[in-house]
């Protein structure tokens, strides 16, 4: 008999057909009511950081350069109080294969891949990430599926992300692409039901492990030519991935007083499955509209349990808007002669404005660029945004109304932060594991569980727990 | 004809009709259907714009849709002039020339 692939018989097999897809029994590691092994999951899933530096040297991934950003700093110093203004660094993860640090999270999935034995790779993505997975695959002798959200109902899509696709097939992969909506889910299942491919997800302890071998370098990189670990890492936060484990490979290599601070594109009153608000922005990644409730809710991810857990290790989360992100792209270019982004500066423009709080011989890095292209630019991307009815303005950036406007800050001392309540979010996420396993009382180890997963306290989570009446 | 066997083409298929969209979608989303295209070597032995199609994908995975373009290819570019830009550099350089080191 046929299978039955209605939307709701495909979306009731999601656990069986990503079990398969995946390779992995997320069940073995659930304990408590709330609480999983996230640890032992990545220990026992995923590989050691010295076999992933292995894998990733086979497809020449990884050991990017570092470039000091002397100009930026200068121009960084002039606005800040006498005696601040950290040394501005960037990695250049734009020098891996693909064009972004996207290709360590391919590079371990597409290995893993190809030693199960799985015939192709398959991945859910509009970013980065879909050309490194093909790329990868490319390299390793697989077939490759990438499943995009492109168009809107009126069939136009973002010049970002048709650059993407148009990446993808130089690849060889075939893309698949979408309107707008969620239920881009569904297509997924049916393709990974039908190929029998690996879910290369970016949510997997083999994609969150990938990265680690970044924050590792960057520790090992600056105390051969600094003589320590850098001060902050500001780290672009969309799904989580990049942030964990870059701050994972910090902890790894001892530099645990590193400071990690996110950074996001404020898309703040954009609804990410709205047709209509689709193409009234001009951020695809790196934004508040993936950061914060992949922040709060890690497990809503394309796999169980979400190897990427931001919360864990976020010291500082902070916001810039669209137009300083240009900016901070065109100014990159300008005066530093290195051409990447946009989306990639988002971290950059938050370095920008939280150097000048820093001293003046501290050092702060941002960990990646990603590669330009047609489509995938400063002026493209301007130009879609008025073409979609957005004011694009000089002035002030608090003025931006995502949606509405992007407002390009008129001088250097425009460029400013907004904070995140980080306990806000913790309390977000708290309320998210309660209301989804529907406990009314949790053991020990699901509190020490959500300690651990918030980088909190015990009396913070009580007091969460105590607000949503949920004995312990 | 637009086509026959082993064009490269571009077809199109409705996965979800609206109405039939997931719930809590914003109603914009909910009103218009979840549309999908991938591209391949036309299988039929000929095909007009708008019949139903087999094609063979790059990576040799079947597919039906109706036929929507034949040798597609991407338009996107640098996009257009955007005055407002022109500034950043000029103004940047000036502020560091200013009081040099």
């Amino acid at each position: 008999m046929a299978k039955d692939m209605s939307y709701e018989a495909v979306m009731a097999r999601n656990a069986e057909i990503m079990k398969k897809a995946v390779g992995i029994d997320y069940s073995e590691f659930e304990y408590g009511t709330i609480a999983f092994d996230y640890e032992r999951m990545m220990r026992e899933t995923g590989y050691s950081l010295q076999e992933i530096e292995r894998i990733q040297q086979e497809t020449g991934v990884g050991n990017t350069p570092v470039y000091e950003l002397r100009n930026l700093t200068k121009l960084a110093r002039k606005f800040a109080p006498k005696g601040k203004g950290a040394r501005i660094f960037v990695k250049d993860e734009a020098a891996n294969p693909s064009g972004s640090f996207k290709a360590r999270r391919a590079a371990t999935s597409c290995y893993h891949a190809k030693k199960l034995g799985y015939k192709g790779v398959i991945a859910a993505t509009s970013g980065n990430y879909g050309a490194a997975v093909a790329s990868q695959a490319a390299m390793r002798g697989l077939k490759c599926i990438v499943v995009q959200e492109t168009f809107d109902s009126k069939g136009i899509g973002q010049p970002e992300i048709i650059e993407k696709a148009r990446k993808c097939e130089a690849y060889g992969a075939e893309v698949v692409q979408l309107t707008v909506g969620p239920e881009l889910f569904y297509t997924f299942l049916v393709l990974l039901e039908e190929t029998g491919y690996f879910n290369a997800s970016l949510y997997t302890p083999f994609g969150i492990a990938g990265v680690e071998t970044l924050g590792y370098e960057l520790a090992v990189e600056f105390r051969e030519k600094e003589g320590r670990a850098p001060d902050v890492v500001v780290v672009t936060n969309a799904g989580g991935g990049n942030l964990t484990g870059t701050a994972r490979g910090l902890i790894k290599a001892g530099a645990t007083d590193t400071q990690v601070v996110g950074a996001s594109v404020d898309l703040s009153g954009l609804h990410m499955a709205s047709d209509i608000h689709f193409n009234r922005k001009s951020f695809t990644t790196g934004h508040t509209g993936f950061g914060v409730p992949f922040a709060t809710w890690p497990d809503r991810s394309d796999v169980p349990r979400s190897a990427a857990r931001p919360l864990r290790y976020l010291d500082r989360y902070v916001t810039v808007n669209q137009g300083s992100v240009f900016y901070m792209t065109e100014l990159l270019a300008q005066l530093e002669g290195l051409e990447r982004g946009p989306a990639g500066n988002t971290s950059l423009a938050a370095a920008f404005k939280l150097a000048q709080e820093l001293d003046e011989d501290q050092i702060i890095v941002v960990q990646e660029t990603e590669y330009t292209g047609a489509g995938k630019h400063i002026q493209p991307q301007l130009t879609f945004a008025k073409e979609n009815g957005i004011r694009v303005e000089i002035g002030d950036p608090a003025d931006e109304v995502p949606g509405e406007s992007i407002i390009l800050p008129k001088d250097p001392s425009y460029v400013k932060i907004k904070e995140l309540d980080l306990n806000r979010m913790r309390r977000s996420y708290i309320r998210n594991c309660i209301q989804s396993t529907d406990v009314k009382k949790v053991t020990q180890e699901d509190i020490d569980f959500l300690v651990e997963d918030t980088k909190s306290s015990e009396e913070f989570v009580k007091s969460v727990l105590d607000e949503f009446g949920v004995e312990y | 004809m637009d086509a026959k066997r082993g064009d490269w083409v571009r077809i199109h298929n409705v996965v979800l009709e609206a109405g039939e969209r997931a719930p809590n979608l914003p109603e914009e989303t909910q009103k218009v259907p979840l549309e999908m295209w991938t591209k391949g070597f036309l299988l039929n032995e000929e095909a007009k714009i708008g019949d139903k199609v087999e094609i063979e994908t790059y990576i040799g995975r079947k597919a039906e849709g109706t036929l929507v373009e034949v040798n597609p290819y991407w338009e996107h570019d640098f996009g257009k002039c955007v005055p407002e830009l022109l500034y950043i550099g000029r103004q940047a350089r000036e502020l560091l020339e200013e009081e040099g080191e």
